[in-house]
């Protein structure tokens, strides 16, 4: 439908081009022309997202039950999520969580990006990384229900704990208030690691191998190469990995959701679970909102650094 | 490369055995949903007599055909609406150079790092007084509009890459605008329109937030709103739920098994230009 306006609108000149009007003439009515292209993303984009962004900024100082009149409250909601333990504990365990959903798949990606490139190039490095990415291609639902099961107490982690001597230290991870968020972190492992991976080798592969033979004619081991020359090439990819990974574990909100709903108490509450559980359980818009704005504030904070760092060149 | 044998074999020892972690919970909860509806099996178990009725009967309460007719329906809607309105943005801000461009580019990758949670409160607000609340056009709205940063951002890093000559040339030839869109550059987008619809389909598919808060009725949901649904319905029968879940995942497994390479080559490319 989009198509039918933009042809019929577009038919005029189209026609009117057998006059062969001066370049410099075209050229400005294409520009004008131009902006109709923009115009359906732009428009829908607006409604949708942008507008939505203002309104969640303008939610954040008011106190609204998303029915009844709103009171103006300046920064009062601001001062609660800071204050109240349960709202500000939501970044804390949003930051738990980078560590598990960024910095042990980066890390470990690496690692086996390397394994990868060095001892399996050939058909069982293309069978690892496709098993290897299949958890991030399923519904990170799906990856809450799967592991909901298996961390439970009757599930395979406990079970396999048993079979090596580890009886004692079977519990409900998920339900535990010290384990929760950690094994909710183990979640995103299991789905980050592969995108890491796969991420990382790409960029491996592109390295000159001329730069180790040189490292090694410098007496360069297989620690040093790999911490002297590889790390600092595939900066850009660690960058991405980064980025995409704290995105996710900041903004998580699917697996929690599915696996534990925030519990044990509070303990693997989220800012997204937090939103959700202030807007659509507690009718609490402008602390929910303000929240919201904390978390969008967040996630920038975090990512430009990193983008920044990546970028720069060696 | 010279690689000591013994670094060979440990290596691959390291990988089969990650690549067994990986995928052992599908294992896990394959052999859980075939015992018996309503018991609590072991974690690894192959059951005495195997329940492969379970899958039938998850097909049934889960209203499997509805669901993946609703969230068929909800990618045909998405995805094709994103694609064609994306190209456009993309062509007249990175080919055409519009006045403002910058700007506008600007203003899209605002949105390209937006949590989803940071602004569903409002968009359901703005659901409900437009009417669209609990139909499939409020996930479909929402998600093309959450989108665009990315797939604006994709299109244009497409375009500014092409050469001004054949513009040129095909403007010496007397080709309108819509023209010069439809007809050249459009075929010429072919492999990144490929990769992106890939993509959204993808994220689709496995959105799961905006179809719990906008959509009451599973029946009208993407498939993984479907999933959290179905959950709600059965956490306490286990063999059942992972019956469930598998019958859900198997349409993405399967359709990441034929286009494996396409997908991975497009999620990098993605995370990269993003």
């Amino acid at each position: 439908m989009v198509t039918d306006v933009m042809t019929s609108e577009h038919s005029p000149p189209a026609r009117g081009a057998t006059r062969r009007p001066t370049r410099t003439y075209r050229v400005r009515r294409e520009q004008v022309a131009g902006w109709l292209f923009v115009l359906p993303a732009l428009l829908i984009y607006a409604v949708f997202v942008l507008v939505p962004l203002l309104l969640t900024v303008g939610y954040s100082f008011v106190r609204w039950n998303g029915i009844g009149p709103m009171t103006w409250v300046g920064l009062k909601n601001y001062q609660t999520v800071l204050e109240v333990p349960d709202l500000i504990g939501t970044v804390f365990n949003a930051f738990w969580l980078v560590v598990w959903f960024s910095a042990i798949p980066v890390a470990l990606g690496l690692i086996v990006a390397q394994v990868i490139h060095r001892v399996a190039m050939g058909p069982l490095g293309a069978v690892a990384r496709t098993v290897l990415f299949l958890p991030q291609v399923i519904p990170l639902v799906a990856a809450g229900i799967i592991w909901g099961w298996l961390l439970s107490l009757t599930g395979l982690v406990n079970e396999l704990l048993r079979a090596i001597g580890l009886g004692p230290f079977t519990r409900a991870w998920l339900g535990d208030f010290d384990t929760a968020l950690s094994a909710v972190g183990i979640i995103g492992v299991w789905v980050l690691l592969g995108f890491c991976t796969v991420l990382l080798l790409t960029g491996m592969s592109k390295i000159d191998e001329a730069l180790y033979e040189s490292a090694r004619i410098d007496g360069a081991g297989w620690l040093s190469e790999f911490v002297a020359v590889t790390v600092p090439l595939l900066r850009y990819e660690i960058g991405v990995c980064l980025t995409v990974t704290m995105i996710a574990a900041l903004a998580a909100f699917d697996i929690v959701y599915v696996a534990t709903g925030g519990g044990p108490g509070n303990a693997t509450a989220v800012p997204g679970i937090q939103i959700y559980v202030l807007a659509f359980s507690q009718r609490q818009i402008g602390l929910a909102s303000a929240l919201a704005v904390l978390l969008m504030a967040l996630v920038i904070v975090v990512i430009l650094p990193v983008q920044r760092l990546s970028r720069e060149n060696p | 490369m010279q690689i000591a044998r013994g670094e060979r074999w440990a290596g691959r020892v390291f990988l089969v055995a990650l690549m067994g972690l990986t995928v052992l919970p599908f294992i896990s909860i394959f052999t859980t949903a075939l015992h018996p509806s309503g018991t609590v099996p072991r974690g690894l178990v192959w059951p005495a007599e195997p329940q492969w009725g379970n899958f039938v009967t998850a097909y049934r309460v889960a209203e499997m055909h509805a669901l993946l007719l609703s969230s068929t329906l909800i990618v045909l809607a998405v995805v094709p609406v994103s694609l064609v309105i994306a190209t456009m943005a993309g062509f007249a801000i990175g080919l055409l150079r519009i006045p403002g461009a910058r700007v506008l580019l600007a203003l899209f990758v605002l949105g390209l790092t937006l949590p989803f949670p940071g602004v569903i409160v409002p968009i359901y607000i703005l659901e409900r007084a437009l009417g669209i609340y609990n139909t499939r056009l409020a996930i479909v709205l929402p998600l093309i509009a959450l989108f665009m940063p990315f797939a604006v951002f994709w299109m244009r890093a497409h375009f500014i890459s092409m050469p001004a000559e054949i513009s040129d040339a095909a403007r010496v030839d007397g080709a309108s605008l819509w023209d010069l869109f439809w007809r050249i550059h459009v075929p010429l987008a072919r492999a990144p329109l490929a990769s992106l619809a890939i993509l959204l389909s993808i994220w689709t598919w496995n959105q799961f937030l905006l179809a719990l808060v906008l959509v009451e009725d599973p029946t009208r949901r993407t498939m993984a709103g479907a999933l959290g649904a179905f959950q709600g319905q059965y956490a306490t029968d286990v063999p059942l739920l992972c019956a469930g879940t598998l019958l859900i995942l198997t349409p993405t497994l399967i359709l990441f098994v034929l286009f494996q390479r396409q997908i991975i080559t497009a999620l990098l490319q993605g995370a990269v230009k993003g």
